[in-house]
């Protein structure tokens, strides 16, 4: 789970070798475009946001950084490696986790089996559970988030909207060997929720993580973000420094006007 | 980077205890029998005192009625058992009392023709091909297992009763009837021994190994469970392969503890198992479950039916019990959160 985090991503950062590359990456359902030709790279201990309209690409680009969708053309370079990723899987096995807005928790269960969920440690050979060390490591990967749950017991049914997204970052940080992808993660949030929830992302950024943001809330891409990716039709119609940049002119990137 | 300094950090914190107690509540320390799941120990604790006291002079503190209230809810407790993991992993399994009649009918068949280890494979192939028709029908054609399971319930009650024109079998091998429920090992009943053997492994592979959490997160979430990897297909399959395996070894426990083999075997034991495992505090929609609830409520139902019983209430009125009964625990033990 330890990188180097360099923290040095202002200008000098495309010296390094991304986490995550997309490159020249488009798909094709049948004869549709549904994403013609896009590149794109997060570096760690950065947050990269992707912008868009609805139909302008996103959801395909997300379902095939997760392994859900296989690109008709184009590659993904994990540390500069080409990978294949057929199946979700796979993905998960390079090191891609995905957080997504409807959180993808098991309610009726517990903290601890939640974040352990599908790689429980057990202990062989009757695969028996080893909850208490589940639970205490449940414990300190969420403290370290700063995520307050009552306790890592506690049924996720019980839990606040806010706390429940930060069980589910909690659990893409502790298995994102090298990138959480985040798809709409406070689309099902509250204010105040959300803001608790944007304060666990920028944390990512100094744990040194890489973090791809889907999102449609500009002001949280502004609020969060190093680098912005706008997508239109299928292609990136424009890559800017979220500081050099502004909610105005993201817009006009997205909506094509000038 | 702008403005990340507009998220106040004391925010958290109202959000956060703001939602403390009910959680801290389910985090005590019998974890795996929440507060829920409570009542049937208490149900039982106070059923078992107010008979005690009513029916006094009708013998239901004897040594041998005690024994025949435990005998009774054994071969429910052995389906139950299993009947949790269906209920848990989101499925149900109605087919269960037609394979309790037609393994019996099978066992008792290849027993006589065939001898004591054929109709002890014969009786458990039963099940398993069942189950496995189940599964398959569930996880490859993609029919939902209350159909599923409603068309099985259905075959096996017609194969059941064309084994031997609805005749009955006998079931006359000694081996077989000592092994199966009629005999004792060190004094206790082999009866007794299957259910406990099924529940220890039960309680294990449910409470403390990963299949019961896999079994649990699909019931709950199945798209979580899979998108996590977990194989909610073979875990959809496995519960009513071991569904249908308990309902024919308890087919098997009655042949050998009457000693013959009847169509009508299990046929009211759907409700009577579906009960014991939702009054024992089991979710019916799936993502909770537990073994020792199952067990407390197949000793409550076989309390319940053995008390009515000495009361004098006549076979048509314990079934207007038991309804009653299942009414009361299911709106007792209704989820707090899903009816809020």
């Amino acid at each position: 789970m330890t990188r180097t985090a360099t923290g040095a991503n202002d200008g000098h950062a495309d010296v390094r070798i991304p986490a995550l590359t997309v490159s020249a990456v488009g798909k094709d359902f049948g004869g549709i475009v549904a994403l013609s030709q896009v590149s794109l790279d997060v570096h760690d201990a950065e947050i990269v946001a992707i912008v868009g309209d609805n139909g302008a690409g996103k959801s395909t680009l997300i379902k095939i950084i997760a392994g859900a969708e296989q690109p008709t053309r184009g590659e993904l370079l994990i540390d500069g490696n080409r990978v294949e990723l057929h199946r979700p899987s796979d993905a998960r096995r390079h090191g891609i986790e995905v957080v997504y807005q409807d959180l993808a928790l098991a309610d009726s269960q517990e903290v601890s089996m939640n974040m352990f969920l599908g790689r429980e440690i057990t202990r062989t050979p009757l695969k028996l559970l080893q909850k208490r060390r589940m639970r205490a490591e449940t414990t300190s990967i969420l403290a370290e988030l700063d995520v307050h749950i009552p306790s890592p017991r506690s049924i996720v049914r019980t839990l606040s909207g806010g706390q429940r997204q930060g069980v589910a970052i909690g659990r893409a940080v502790h298995w994102a060997g090298r990138l959480v992808l985040m798809d709409e993660p406070t689309a099902a949030l509250g204010v105040q929720e959300t803001a608790r929830v944007e304060q666990t992302i920028s944390l990512l950024r100094e744990r040194g993580q890489a973090v791809l943001l889907v999102s449609h809330n500009l002001d949280q891409v502004f609020r969060l973000s190093d680098r912005i990716y706008v997508l239109r039709r299928g292609s990136v119609a424009g890559h800017v420094r979220t500081a050099e940049s502004s909610p105005e002119s993201a817009i006009a990137l997205i909506t094509g006007g000038q | 980077m702008a403005g990340r300094s507009e998220v106040s950090p004391d925010v958290g914190t109202e959000v956060t205890t703001g939602v403390l107690s009910p959680s801290a509540r389910s985090g005590w320390s019998l974890g795996r029998l929440d507060p829920r799941g409570a009542i049937v120990y208490v149900s039982l604790g106070l059923l078992f005192v107010v008979f005690s006291i009513l029916l006094r002079n009708q013998g239901f503190l004897s040594q041998n009625n005690l024994f025949n209230i435990v005998l009774q809810a054994a071969t429910i407790a052995v389906m139950a058992c299993a009947y949790v993991f269906v209920l848990a992993a989101g499925e149900i399994d109605l087919s269960i009392g037609s394979t309790v009649a037609l393994s019996a009918m099978v066992t008792a068949a290849a027993l006589q023709s065939h001898g004591l280890l054929f109709g002890i494979l014969a009786g458990l192939g039963t099940g398993l091909a069942v189950g496995a028709v189940n599964a398959a029908l569930v996880t490859v054609a993609g029919i939902p297992s209350f159909l599923a399971t409603l068309a099985t319930l259905s075959i096996g009650q017609g194969l059941a009763r064309s084994i031997n024109n609805l005749q009955t079998l006998d079931v006359s091998s000694n081996a077989y009837d000592t092994i199966f429920g009629s005999g004792a090992v060190a004094g206790v009943s082999t009866l007794f021994i299957w259910m406990v053997l099924v529940a220890a492994v039960a309680w294990v592979a449910f409470h403390s190994a990963r299949l019961g959490a896999h079994v649990r997160a699909t019931g709950d979430n199945r798209k979580a469970a899979a998108a996590v990897g977990i194989r909610v297909r073979r875990i959809r399959a496995s519960v009513l392969i071991f569904s249908s395996l308990a309902a024919a070894l308890a087919g098997m426990l009655y042949a050998g503890r009457i000693q013959s083999a009847s169509y009508t075997l299990g046929e009211t034991d759907l409700l009577t198992v579906i009960a014991a495992v939702i009054i024992g505090g089991t979710s019916l929609s799936g993502g909770r479950g537990t073994i020792p609830g199952a067990l407390a409520g197949s000793v409550l139902l076989a309390m319940l039916n053995n008390g009515l019983i000495l009361a004098g209430l006549s076979v048509a009125q314990q079934s207007v019990a038991l309804g009653i009964i299942i009414v009361l625990a299911v709106i007792l033990g209704r989820d707090r959160q899903a009816s809020s």
